[in-house]
């Protein structure tokens, strides 16, 4: 048995469970928050030590062997996930240790943190397509309770839309799963794989793959169905958004490529070829959409739409380099996007907006802070030699090799827009002088332990962003080996369904 | 049979777009609603509506012996049925602080988010 498979699940879930029991007491749910996110991390690191060294990972819930029982499955793409998951875990519980307010810890933001993870990690380890389904929904359930703690207006106004196009996108998911289930009686991913094969009826596969399509793509935010994210990212408190943006659309992201290696690879002429466009529109209209924002945080969130279009273009292009690609991008993005959203946060803290127009002068009175945003910055906009260069460098270069010159023409203008936007908040935020004193809340005076619980997650996800960028060579192996996994979908069938498992009468 | 509860779920499916499509916040989460009770019961339609023996594995022997109905569909839709149950119950306590703090039950009224 290898414990660390159900580990990432259950940590955070016991972690939830014991800051429920100390409901009343702050100081223990600040240690378990810390506690739980650092244990998470520390075994979904000891996770992917095990999956690259042993291949994938098998556990039979219950000991029911496999196509009867549910199975967690830990392959490469899932353990990168999951390292991801603890490493923005963590940051995040220690950021919110100062800016999320007592009113928020009072009425359950780190039980609800907790349980996004443990949602998250499970969607990330299930080998069960049923399965997937139900830990989608516990994590949706966390997300929106948090999206709505503290009940102000506009994050009513948001909750209401990121409410109805998730729960939309569950139920397409849920119909998408039962038809699939009427077709090949199994839910286990690698038994539908290994039988969908052997069907005669390919048409009706290609209605499923559309229907797992659109229902996945409403979660990872793609064209058309984004609007639910910019309209909402922006509006609960700074922690909550920089999780959010790290992790909930990568979820989504993560379903396709799960989906489309593993399931539906019969038909990539059609499917793919959606998935190209559908790709190629999401990048431009994100970056188009964050050019006309003046928000600090929305520009943000339109940033994350445009750059879910470069990994769904990695798996829409199919070649092992595209798809090297893309799960590179996801490692790169979930760092870098976080960390931008907690530096919006920091400059929040300082100067008590978001408007770009009420801030300046930030270079010159916290120069530090400028150097901490440039370094995700910069990365996001793919300047080398920070992490971004690379992700990007891959994927147009499957581009170029696949003969997507149109899409490809797409990723680099887009490129050049995002880096547009995150000079934008340069010269706004950093460079212009200081304005007059107007209309900024007037913020209480930020104390000095506080700020270093702001600044240390801000500065290790930055020393995280710079060494994938310039110890490219070990990160580049991994996404290699991954991707190499998901273009040979036997391994994974062979893998869980050989698996041993005690048969129970 | 089958036809008709392809009927019924079609007309439920369709009842619950049109709701959804209403600008009233109330009239959207009864299309919610009505939407995941379609989903239950298209779930509990795809595995075939018969008759069958019950599930049940006689003592000492290992399988069922004669062929069984199939009870994992009748699992599914119990699971998502206490899903949606949770989701929506959740979503109706969000129309009603929503309309508390926003006044409105208009979605054309809630657009300040939007860009």
């Amino acid at each position: 048995m290898n414990p660390e498979i159900a580990l990432p699940v259950l940590i955070p879930m016991m972690a939830g469970a014991v800051s429920l029991v100390f409901w009343r007491s702050r100081l223990m749910q600040r240690l378990v928050a810390v506690g739980g996110t650092a244990g998470l991390l520390g075994t979904s690191v000891w996770l992917l030590a095990s999956v690259s060294r042993d291949g994938i990972l098998v556990m039979q819930m219950g000991g029911w062997v496999a196509p009867f029982g549910i199975s967690l499955v830990a392959d490469l793409l899932g353990a990168i996930m999951v390292v991801l998951t603890g490493i923005i875990g963590f940051a995040v519980a220690i950021y919110s240790l100062a800016t999320i307010g007592r009113g928020h810890e009072a009425f359950g933001y780190f039980p609800l943190m907790h349980l996004l993870l443990a949602g998250v990690a499970g969607a990330f380890l299930t080998g069960d397509i049923f399965n997937l389904y139900v830990w989608f929904e516990v994590m949706l359930v966390a997300s929106f309770a948090l999206l709505t703690l503290g009940s102000e207006k506009a994050q009513m106004e948001g909750a209401i839309k990121y409410v109805t196009l998730n729960l939309l996108s569950s139920v397409i998911f849920l119909i998408a799963v039962g038809l699939l289930y009427g077709m090949v009686g199994t839910l286990n991913m690698a038994d539908i794989a290994r039988r969908l094969g052997g069907l005669e009826d390919q048409g009706m596969v290609d209605v499923l793959a559309m229907m797992f399509m659109v229902a996945f793509g409403i979660k990872a935010a793609a064209f058309p169905l984004f609007f639910w994210l910019p309209a909402s990212y922006h509006t609960p408190p700074v922690a909550v958004s920089a999780l959010f943006a790290g992790l909930l659309t990568k979820v989504g992201v993560y379903a396709l490529y799960r989906v489309f290696t593993l399931i539906f690879h019969h038909s990539p002429g059609y499917t793919h070829e959606i998935l190209l466009w559908g790709a190629g529109l999401t990048m431009l209209s994100g970056v188009l959409g964050a050019a006309a924002q003046y928000e600090f945080r929305r520009i943000l969130s339109f940033h994350i739409v445009s750059q879910i279009g470069y990994m769904i273009l990695g798996l829409a292009l199919f070649t092992p380099l595209a798809i090297l690609g893309g799960v590179f991008y996801i490692a790169h993005h979930i760092i870098v996007k976080t960390n931008l959203f907690l530096v919006s946060g920091i400059v929040y803290r300082l100067g008590g907006s978001y408007r770009l127009e009420k801030l300046g002068g930030f270079y010159r009175s916290h120069p530090w802070l400028a150097v901490l945003f440039l370094i995700p910055a910069l990365s996001l906009a793919g300047m080398p030699p920070l992490s971004g260069f690379f992700a990007k460098f891959i994927v147009i270069r499957a581009g170029v090799e696949a003969e997507a010159y149109g899409v490809t023409a797409i990723a680099l203008v887009v490129g050049l827009l995002t880096l547009y936007s995150m000079i934008k908040i340069w010269a706004e935020v950093f460079w212009k002088a200081t304005p007059a004193e107007g209309d900024v809340d007037p913020y209480p005076e930020v104390r000095q332990r506080e700020l270093w619980l702001m600044v240390a997650p801000v500065a290790g996800l930055a020393l995280c962003t710079l060494y994938i960028g310039l110890n490219a060579e070990p990160i580049h192996a991994l996404a290699a080996a991954s991707a190499a996994e998901l273009l040979d979908p036997t391994r994974y069938i062979e893998a869980v369904l050989d698996a041993p498992g005690e048969v129970s009468p | 049979m089958e036809p008709l509860m392809a009927v019924a779920i079609g007309i439920l499916f369709a009842a619950a777009i049109y709701m959804m499509l209403r600008r009233s916040i109330v009239k959207l989460v009864i299309g919610l609603m009505l939407l995941s009770n379609a989903a239950n019961l298209l779930i509990f339609a795809t595995a075939g509506l018969r008759r069958g023996a019950p599930p049940l594995v006689p003592e000492g022997l290992s399988a069922p012996e004669a062929a069984v109905a199939d009870p994992l569909p009748q699992a599914l839709v119990l699971t998502a049925i206490v899903i949606a149950f949770g989701v929506l119950s959740f979503a109706v306590v969000l129309i009603r602080r929503a309309w508390e703090i926003v006044r409105a039950d208009d979605l054309d009224k809630m657009k300040d988010t939007d860009t």
